[in-house]
C-alpha cells in the first residue's frame, strides 16, 4: 500500500498536500483499492465553500457509491476536471493525475488535526 | 454479529487474489483482479464462479409435483426427469417470495435451486404450506451437501469438454445431466447448461468434499482459453446487463413476477390453483399499473438501487438496479415506473442524492449475446 511520506491524511481515506497557501485533496491508494473500478466521480464546482467532515462530492465504482468527506474547511479555487472523463485515473494514480480539488483552506490549525503518515498506515492496517 | 458462513471454496479465494465482503451473511469474493476485467473475461472468454452459497432444497414424493404445482408459478407437469424450469414462489397477494430453479432430477424427485438468503425463507414457507404426511411428500435443505460452480462465457463449453466424457454439446438450455465424471475426480456432478450471466455456459453440482478439486482442475483446463475466476461484482453486472432478476431488486414481496417482466414463467392458466394466482392473473389479462423498464441516463451520473423516480413533479418509480454497463460503457438502470411511462423514448428524472439528473427509457436488454 501506497502511503506518501510527505502527505497528510484524514480518516476518511482523503490525501491533503500543502501548496504553498492551498492544499491538493485526493483520495488515498488504500481507498481506491477498496473501492475497486472507479467509473464516476463527482465533484464540486469552484467556489463552493467545503466545510471539514462533511460531503463535498462522490466517487462511484461498479458496485457502490462513496461520499468524499472534506478533511478541512475552505473554499474550492480549482477542480480536477479531468477526472470527469477519466474516473480510472482514480485507480491508476490517486496521489497524482487523480487530484480532486484545489483549497484555499479557512482554518490553517484545521490541518494540525489530519494524520501523519504513520498514523494514517496504522488505521488502514486495522481496517 | 454472528460469524460468516464461507462455502467450501473459501481457502482458494486468497490465492486468487480475492476481495471477500459480507454478502447476506457470506463472506464471498466480490471480485479477484477488477470487476471491470472479470465482466469482460466471461463476456469475451471464460469465467469460474464459485456459486455454492446458493440453496438446494430437495422435494420428494408422490405428492411432490402437486405441492410444488401449488407452490410456484411455473408449470411443473412440464419438465420431464433431467430438465429444469425457472420459477417463481409467490404470496397469495402476488408478491415474491423468492425466484429459482426446479430440477427434475426424477419421478418425484426435484431439486430447487435458491437464493442463498431466501433459503431458510424459503424452506419455511414450503413447510408451512405442506399438508401431506412425510410418507407423501419430504422437504429437505440439502444445501451444506453441494458446492455450485458456474462456467460460464463463449469458451465454457470447451473447456468443460476438455475434463469429462460426456458430451456436453448435447444438453441443450435448460437441461442437464446427472452423474457427470470429471477427469481423475471420483464424484458424480450434475451439470446443467443454465447460468446467470447471460452467456452460453454450464452449472455444476458437485460434492462439498470435491469442490476445491473441481475448481483447480476447471481453472488448469481452461488456462491456454484465458478462463479466470469472477467475483460477486461481475456476476451482478453480467446478469443486470442480461436483464436477468435479482431478488430484493427485481423482485420482492413487494414486487410481483408479472410487474419485473416475468410472464413467461407465470403460468396463469395452468388448472393447478397456486399461491398469488388470482393477483397475478388479473395482472396478466387486465395490465399493470407499474412495470420494469430500462433506463439509460441523459444527464451525468449512475442510477443506483432506490434512487427515485420522477416525472416533472411527480414520484413515479424506483431503480431496482443500476451501474455503469461495462459492454456499453453507459450508465443504465432497471426501474419500476408507471405504465404510462414505460414506453422507450420517455424522457424522466432520477433523483440522485441531491440532484434530478434526466434519463429516458429504453429497451431491455442492454446486451444479448451473439447467436
Amino acid at each position: 500500500m501506497n502511503v506518501p511520506k510527505d502527505l497528510l491524511y484524514s480518516k476518511e481515506h482523503e490525501w491533503v498536500k500543502k501548496e504553498g497557501s492551498q492544499v491538493r485533496i485526493g483520495i488515498t491508494d488504500f481507498a481506491q483499492d477498496e473501492l475497486g473500478d472507479i467509473v464516476f466521480v463527482e465533484m464540486p464546482e469552484v467556489g463552493d465553500e467545503l466545510e471539514v467532515d462533511e460531503p463535498f462530492g462522490s466517487v462511484e465504482s461498479v458496485k457502490t457509491v462513496s461520499e468524499l468527506y472534506a478533511p478541512i474547511s475552505g473554499k474550492i479555487v480549482e477542480v480536477n476536471e479531468e477526472l470527469e472523463d477519466s474516473p480510472e485515473f482514480v485507480n491508476e494514480s490517486p496521489y497524482d493525475k487523480a487530484w480532486m480539488v484545489t483549497v484555499e483552506p479557512a482554518d490553517e490549525a484545521e490541518l494540525d488535526q489530519l494524520l501523519t503518515s504513520e498514523q494514517y498506515e496504522e488505521i488502514t492496517e486495522q481496517d | 454479529m454472528s460469524e460468516l458462513k464461507r462455502t467450501p471454496l473459501f481457502p482458494v479465494y486468497k490465492e486468487f487474489g480475492a476481495k471477500t465482503v459480507d454478502f447476506g451473511g457470506w463472506e464471498l469474493p466480490v471480485h479477484f483482479s477488477g470487476i471491470k476485467q472479470e465482466h469482460e473475461t466471461t463476456r469475451t472468454k471464460a469465467g469460474l464462479f464459485d456459486v455454492s452459497h446458493m440453496g438446494e432444497i430437495a422435494v420428494k414424493g408422490p405428492k411432490s409435483l402437486e405441492f410444488l404445482q401449488k407452490m410456484t408459478t411455473n408449470d411443473v407437469a412440464k419438465l420431464t426427469p433431467n430438465r429444469a424450469q425457472y420459477t417463481m414462489m409467490c404470496y397469495s397477494d402476488g408478491g415474491t417470495v423468492d425466484d429459482f430453479i426446479v430440477y427434475m432430477l426424477g419421478e418425484d424427485d426435484y431439486l430447487l435451486v435458491v437464493n442463498a438468503a431466501n433459503t431458510e425463507k424459503d424452506y419455511e414457507w414450503m413447510v408451512k404450506n405442506n399438508d401431506f404426511p412425510e410418507a407423501e411428500l419430504t422437504i429437505e435443505n440439502v444445501s451444506d451437501q453441494y458446492v455450485q460452480l458456474a462456467v460460464q462465457g463463449p469458451e465454457a463449453e470447451a473447456i468443460l469438454q476438455s475434463v469429462t466424457e460426456t458430451n456436453l454439446s448435447e444438453i441443450k438450455f435448460f437441461r442437464f445431466v446427472q452423474d457427470v465424471y470429471f477427469s481423475s475426480i471420483n464424484d458424480p456432478a450434475i451439470v446443467s447448461r443454465t447460468g446467470y450471466t447471460g452467456e452460453d455456459g454450464f452449472e455444476i453440482y458437485f460434492p462439498a468434499a470435491s469442490g476445491v478439486a473441481l475448481w483447480h482442475l476447471i481453472l488448469e483446463a481452461g488456462k491456454e482459453k484465458g478462463i479466470q475466476p469472477i467475483g460477486l461484482g461481475a456476476r451482478d453486472t453480467l446478469r443486470f446487463e442480461a436483464n436477468l432478476a435479482l431478488y430484493g431488486q427485481e423482485l420482492s414481496p413487494e414486487i410481483t413476477p408479472i410487474e419485473a417482466g416475468l410472464k413467461f414463467a407465470v403460468k396463469v392458466n395452468k388448472d393447478a390453483s397456486f399461491f398469488g394466482k388470482e393477483r397475478l392473473k388479473e395482472q396478466a389479462e387486465n395490465g399493470l399499473q407499474r412495470k420494469l423498464a430500462g433506463i439509460e441516463m441523459i444527464d451525468k451520473g449512475i442510477p443506483r438501487h432506490g434512487y427515485e423516480i420522477f416525472h416533472g413533479e411527480e414520484k413515479v418509480g424506483f431503480v431496482t438496479s443500476g451501474t455503469q454497463s461495462p459492454t456499453l460503457n453507459k450508465n443504465v438502470g432497471l426501474a419500476l415506473i408507471r405504465t404510462d411511462l414505460a414506453e422507450d423514448g420517455t424522457e424522466l428524472e432520477v433523483q440522485v442524492r441531491k440532484r434530478r439528473l434526466k434519463a429516458v427509457v429504453v429497451p431491455t436488454p442492454f446486451y444479448k449475446r451473439a447467436k
